[in-house]
């Protein structure tokens, strides 16, 4: 494995008595972009005011490039950021926020204008470089803000919320122009959001983090697919979460309700009598017997509601609750409240939450 | 409705009334000077008296150090309280209202008692030492006006994250505050010195009791000995606190507009 280009070991951030990270520890490959994922007071934003440098560790330290960066004030850390409320100064055009990095490295002005140029077509906005923040819209100003961001050639990126103060379309599409521009760059990026949706888009990893901690680390195949933890499970998509107790340990053997489903190498550790959450991907599930899955519950339909080319279906299995969604058929009329239904599943893909 | 508008004109042309008619009849007055017709003659006399110039221009220096020292103070206080200490605010609001409650003779006679040619720091022992207390006592006096108006300011911007965006890419305290906040805040810092520029040039209490050459005693010996002259003055003064009023709404409008809220 190669050296980490950033490495944050064992840092913790208090405020008095209020521990707000603890021990939160990430090795960032050079190149690679990676989304900390978690609700509001996680943690996430301290951990990148940290890297930034407006906020020092209590304990533990940031390592760049091999180089301590830890007690370095922000203006000597050579790090590039973006701010959830653009932070463009309103008194400088376009042109001259992008120079603003390069004048206060003391570059020569004809070398900032090009690379100020440079900038402007890598963000397509070349023709905005006289206009004022003012006059740009939330997505635009965005772009400068990253151009800006980039423009000194700085060693790590930090992205904090950068999308969202901006509406639902231009969020899609800029995020797909900063992970194309990342790409394009190679530079190491971190990206802070509380959407999901996001970090699962763009992300080579992400850090699912919870109450100061990491809860888990991992691609986004795996975060989604293999959850670490109860948290993670529930945090990332939507899951039925179903409670059963193990009957026969040895053979994988869960109760849920009256039912029996068989979980073959999912117990480590669980001991016969033990009650386990069992989770499930709403789209991992069928309603009725479907080929190639292994296993089966019968509940009862509670609700049905038709969304067009979707049918979303609520199957209550004595007091769990399942969710699933299937395909509108124009020959099949939708299920109806009340009727006796069976869903199926593959075994492998039910999840034990710890 | 017909009526509530009927009501906002007569309170409108009460309020107009009470306030131009005293000035129209201090204009007329001071037009009055030669026996049966209007001329300005009191304006001639008091324009080309040499002490008039002289005063003139010693309050207009005094009020130009006054603002320089008010936004030395001021600007980096207010920056600094917004930024990292938002909760001394409260504190050094109702510091900033105490020239507005202590009259202006206690704080000069406590000036005399602590700077006269006896203590151990004798501003009061030269003319430039009693100029410099002067300014010093201005700046004091304008405090209230001088703050409100950099911190109103300073509230229309968002300091901590352009404070931030600059330290990120680089800038040192001296280029932020010199090239990201002084330039956004830059038209509320000409309102106060407007504001302080105004009470400089009229006030009486200080320079008078400090002995100094300046416009407001000047005012007020007018005043005791002459008919015409004091009327002329005071439209005279007048004129300049409007114009320095019209000069703070001219450069508002070439303030830069806020990135988050666009005017």
């Amino acid at each position: 494995m190669a050296e980490p280009f950033l490495s944050i070991q064992h840092v913790r951030k208090s405020y008095g008595s209020n521990t707000v990270v603890q021990d939160f520890s990430l090795d960032v490959e050079p190149g690679e972009f990676v989304s900390f994922l978690g609700p509001s007071g996680c943690g996430k934003t301290t951990v990148l005011r940290m890297v930034a440098g407006f906020e020092e560790p209590s304990a533990g330290k940031i390592v760049v490039a091999g180089k301590d960066i830890t007690r370095l004030k922000p203006n000597q850390r050579n790090v590039g950021m973006v701010f959830q409320a653009y932070a463009l100064f309103p008194n400088l055009t376009v042109a001259q926020n992008i120079a603003f990095g390069l004048k206060v490295a003391g570059m020569p002005k004809a070398d900032a204008d090009k690379r100020v140029a440079e900038m402007l077509d890598m963000i397509r906005l070349p023709q905005m470089a006289d206009r004022y923040p003012y006059q740009l819209s939330g997505g635009q100003q965005q772009r400068i803000a990253l151009a800006r961001a980039i423009a000194p050639k700085p060693k790590l990126l930090l992205l904090d919320e950068p999308l969202s103060a901006l509406d639902a379309k231009v969020r899609v599409s800029l995020r797909e122009e900063i992970r194309s521009i990342q790409k394009k760059l190679g530079i190491t990026t971190i990206f802070v959001t509380h959407d999901q949706e996001e970090a699962l888009s763009i992300s080579d990893r992400i850090a699912v983090m919870y109450g100061g901690k990491a809860e888990q680390v991992a691609t986004p195949f795996e975060i989604y697919n293999r959850p670490a933890t109860k948290f993670v499970a529930n945090f990332v998509g939507t899951l039925n979460v179903l409670e059963g107790k193990v009957t026969d340990a040895a053979s994988g053997k869960v109760q849920v309700n009256t039912q029996e489903v068989e979980l073959k190498g999912k117990l480590n550790g669980s001991k016969s009598g033990d009650m386990l959450s069992l989770a499930l991907r709403p789209e991992a599930i069928s309603l009725g017997r479907q080929p190639g899955r292994d296993s089966s519950l019968t509940g009862e339909i509670s609700e049905v509601h038709f969304l067009g080319s979707v049918i979303r279906v609520r199957v209550g299995i004595g007091g769990n609750t399942v969710s699933l969604d299937t395909f509108n058929n124009s020959a099949t009329p939708p299920p109806a409240v009340g009727e006796k239904a069976e869903i199926s599943f593959s075994s492998s893909d039910m999840l034990v939450l710890h | 409705m017909k009526s509530g508008k009927f009501w906002a004109w007569v309170v409108f042309i009460v309020g107009a009334a009470y306030f131009f008619i005293p000035l129209m009849a201090t204009v007329e007055f001071s037009l009055r000077m030669r026996r049966g017709v209007h001329s300005f003659d009191a304006y001639q006399i008091v324009l080309g008296d040499a002490r008039f110039q002289s005063t003139f221009l010693y309050s207009v220096i005094a009020a130009v150090f006054t603002i320089i020292l008010g936004v030395l103070i001021v600007v980096p206080a207010a920056y600094w309280i917004r930024l990292r200490l938002p909760q001394l605010r409260p504190i050094v609001e109702f510091i900033t209202l105490l020239p507005l409650v202590i009259p202006a003779i206690v704080i000069v006679f406590g000036y005399i008692r602590m700077y006269g040619s006896n203590s151990p720091l004798p501003f009061l022992g030269s003319n430039m030492g009693a100029n410099a207390l002067l300014v010093i006592g201005y700046a004091t006096l304008a405090l209230p006006y001088m703050y409100r108006a950099v911190d109103t300011g300073l509230r229309t911007i968002d300091v901590r994250t352009l404070t931030e965006a600059a330290q990120i890419l680089g800038a040192g305290w001296g280029t932020i505050i010199g090239r990201v906040i002084l330039p956004n805040v830059l038209i509320a810092v000409l309102s106060g010195a407007f504001l302080t520029f105004a009470i400089v040039i009229g006030e009486f209490t200080m320079a008078s009791l400090l002995n100094r050459p300046a416009f407001g005693p000047y005012l007020q010996n007018i005043g005791a000995n002459r008919a015409y002259e004091p009327a002329a003055l005071a439209i005279i003064a007048f004129a300049i606190t409007w114009g320095c009023m019209s000069l703070i709404q001219i450069l508002s409008r070439f303030a830069p507009k806020s990135a988050n809220r666009p005017n």
